[in-house]
């Protein structure tokens, strides 16, 4: 019988990423409903040192392939650590974060062991012994309710600052078992010849709590300077309108919307966005939305928990004052 | 270079989501579009036709409307189009769906397939992965610059915080991030051509697969049930001289809101 709820530990340069502790503390409550075991499954070289991080949010075991071939993120060689380790152990369900890695990484997986995949899914539930997933669809316009009602791992990526972190643990403690790593030259047809770090130093905007978007309304890249100083004081990412991508304002990877990114942070604030149907997809999940528009009978005044009928130019900088007043 | 696309019809971006009384997603008055990002793989597509010569097929799973995505890639410039429709392949999953998809494009010959990295209705970008997989293909997921040349494909893809440069050898799935390419219109010439070019139908025994490992009963992933978000009311505008309503915000999202 499959038993066991396991957790993927992403981790990039050594940082374990923060939906990894989101996971974890997830997957710590089912399997305690469940009376199993909850483990974490880490890929990298040198990465050992990262269980003692693990360890607090619930992981029962982790299991560290720790090789050199693992060093950079490849498609084939960790489908091949990972799908040989789910056929060895059977686990009931595997979660991973919905991230560039868990997108490239999961579907490949869940073929190959022959399994269905929940994406991008924004909550669980176990219902007689077998996990629901809500994902939402059409951009956040509609939810599915999906089941894996017999393959099995019950595979799943969730999105990003979703679920809650909980308390670490400091007196728990993990087993780690090592594994050893079988990967072949068949398994590196892909190979990654440079990774290009962007040195924005700011958050992810998929990761962010706050976020902090401009639109056409900030008629210029140059102007975008006052939501970066907003944002830095606020610790927020930086996104943008379609309006403002297409412009050649910002770059198309901090777009938010039906074909941009899909947002839920704590607070999202719109400084000179309409609220086309197209940008509110990508946005409404935000749990509150602040406008800022000069037009008052802007569409994004629907959805705004608050509002403020003005021109950015002069609220922005207001607003980075006080927020500094106030965070001193 | 042969290149196969892979194209699904989807809900115009406007549309507004509702119900169908048995809690289905209703379709009616809905006007359809090519998914976006499956139109980005299609003109680069076109691009690489342009610069190396070969042949652009589009294949599509879908109802018989889907014709009318498939024609506007022939009408863009594709060659020749496959459209998989049969009522068995309803309640499908992503499973399913790269099932049939790797049915027919594994008996076709091609040097690179191109899909869209996701698809904006379903959201769940897992069909180009499962399709590489099932052909034994590497794949280059959500690339914003694409570069082919003889027996290689390199190509930058978005990560978190920047970006990796993949090579791999041809054939390989690549699925296509806004960014890669502006897809040209149709032109009316376009459009005229796009009449006469081939535009196959398939059922399901043309492809020689059982109903049974299709559709509702071969996914593995079931949706017990679709439902609308509540919708969000509009909330409070805050009155005032921008100073005073500056101040007023903040102390409203500290001490009412509690998100700061
Ligand atoms: C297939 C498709 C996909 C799309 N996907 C997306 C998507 O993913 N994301 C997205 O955002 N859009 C998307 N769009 C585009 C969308 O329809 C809108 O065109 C876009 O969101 C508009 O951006 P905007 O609100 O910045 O610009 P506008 O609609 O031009 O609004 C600018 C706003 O700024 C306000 N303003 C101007 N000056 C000031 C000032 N000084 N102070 C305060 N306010 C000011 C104006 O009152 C106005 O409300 C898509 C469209 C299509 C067709």
């Amino acid at each position: 019988m499959a038993r066991g709820i396991w957790v993927f530990a992403e981790q990039r340069n050594g940082e374990l990423k923060k939906v990894v502790f989101e996971l974890l503390s997830e997957g710590r409550k089912i399997a305690d409903q469940l009376g199993q075991e909850l483990w974490a499954i880490l890929l990298g070289k040198e990465v050992k040192g990262l269980v003692e991080k693990l360890a607090p949010y619930g992981a029962d075991k982790v299991l560290v392939a720790d090789d050199e071939k693992l060093e950079k993120y490849s498609t084939g060689t960790y489908t091949k650590v990972i799908s040989d380790l789910i056929r060895e152990h059977q686990p009931f369900a595997f979660f991973l974060g919905n991230t560039a890695m868990g997108k490239d990484l999961a579907p490949r997986v869940a073929e190959r062991v022959g399994t269905g995949l929940s994406s991008d899914c924004t909550g669980i539930e176990l219902v007689d012994g077998n996990l629901h997933f809500v994902r939402p669809i059409y951009a956040g316009k509609a939810f599915a309710k999906t089941v894996c009602p017999e393959a099995r791992p019950v595979m799943a990526t969730i999105r990003p600052n979703v679920f809650p972190v909980s308390e670490p643990d400091a007196a728990r403690q993990a087993e780690v078992v090592e594994v050893p790593v079988q990967v072949g030259m068949e398994d590196l047809k892909a190979i990654v010849k440079e990774v290009v770090k962007q040195a924005s130093g700011r958050v992810e905007l998929t990761e962010a709590d706050i976020i902090v978007s401009g639109g056409r309304g900030m008629k210029g890249p140059e102007n975008f300077k006052i939501l970066e100083e907003l944002a830095d004081v606020l610790g927020a990412a930086v996104g943008a309108s379609r309006a403002a991508v297409d412009a050649g304002w910002r770059e198309h990877q901090y777009q938010v919307g039906q074909t941009g990114k899909t947002v839920s942070p704590s607070l999202y604030i719109a400084c000179g966005i309409s609220g086309a149907i197209q940008h509110l997809a990508g946005m409404s999940s935000s749990k509150v939305i602040v406008a800022i528009n000069k037009d008052p009978e802007a569409n994004i005044f629907k959805v705004a928990d608050y509002g403020i009928v003005g021109d950015l130019f002069e609220i922005v900088p207001l607003l980075t004052e006080e927020f500094k007043k106030l965070l001193a | 270079m042969k290149i196969i696309v892979c194209l699904k019809q989807t809900f115009d971006t406007e549309a507004k989501i509702q119900l169908t009384d048995d809690g289905k997603i209703s379709d009616e008055g809905v006007s359809l579009i090519i998914n976006p990002y499956d139109e980005f793989a299609v003109e680069e597509a076109l691009k690489i036709k342009e610069n190396m010569g070969g042949e652009v097929v589009v294949v599509s799973i879908g109802k018989e409307r889907a014709q009318e995505a498939i024609r506007q890639a022939l009408a863009m410039g594709a060659d020749r189009g496959i459209l998989i429709t049969d009522e068995a392949l309803e309640g499908g999953d992503e499973y399913t769906t790269a099932t049939v998809l790797a049915k027919v494009i594994g008996n076709m010959e091609y040097d690179l397939i191109l899909c869209g990295n996701k698809a904006i209705d379903d959201q769940s970008s897992q069909v180009a992965v499962r399709l590489a997989e099932k052909l034994g293909l590497p794949q280059i997921n959500v690339v914003t610059k694409l570069e082919v040349s003889d027996g290689k494909v390199v190509g930058h893809r978005e990560i978190e915080g920047g970006s990796e440069i993949i090579e791999a050898p041809l054939p390989a799935v690549v699925t296509a991030q806004k960014g890669l390419n502006e897809p040209r219109y149709p032109s009316m010439k376009g459009i005229m051509q796009a009449r006469k070019k081939e535009l196959k139908k398939l059922s399901l025994q043309d492809i020689g697969l059982e109903p049974s490992a299709v559709g509702a009963s071969g996914a593995k992933v079931k949706v017990l049930e679709y439902s609308l978000p509540a919708p969000r009311k509009a909330g409070k505008i805050i009155e005032g001289e921008p100073a005073e309503a500056a101040r007023e915000l903040v102390r409203l999202l500290r001490e009412e809101a509690k998100v700061i």
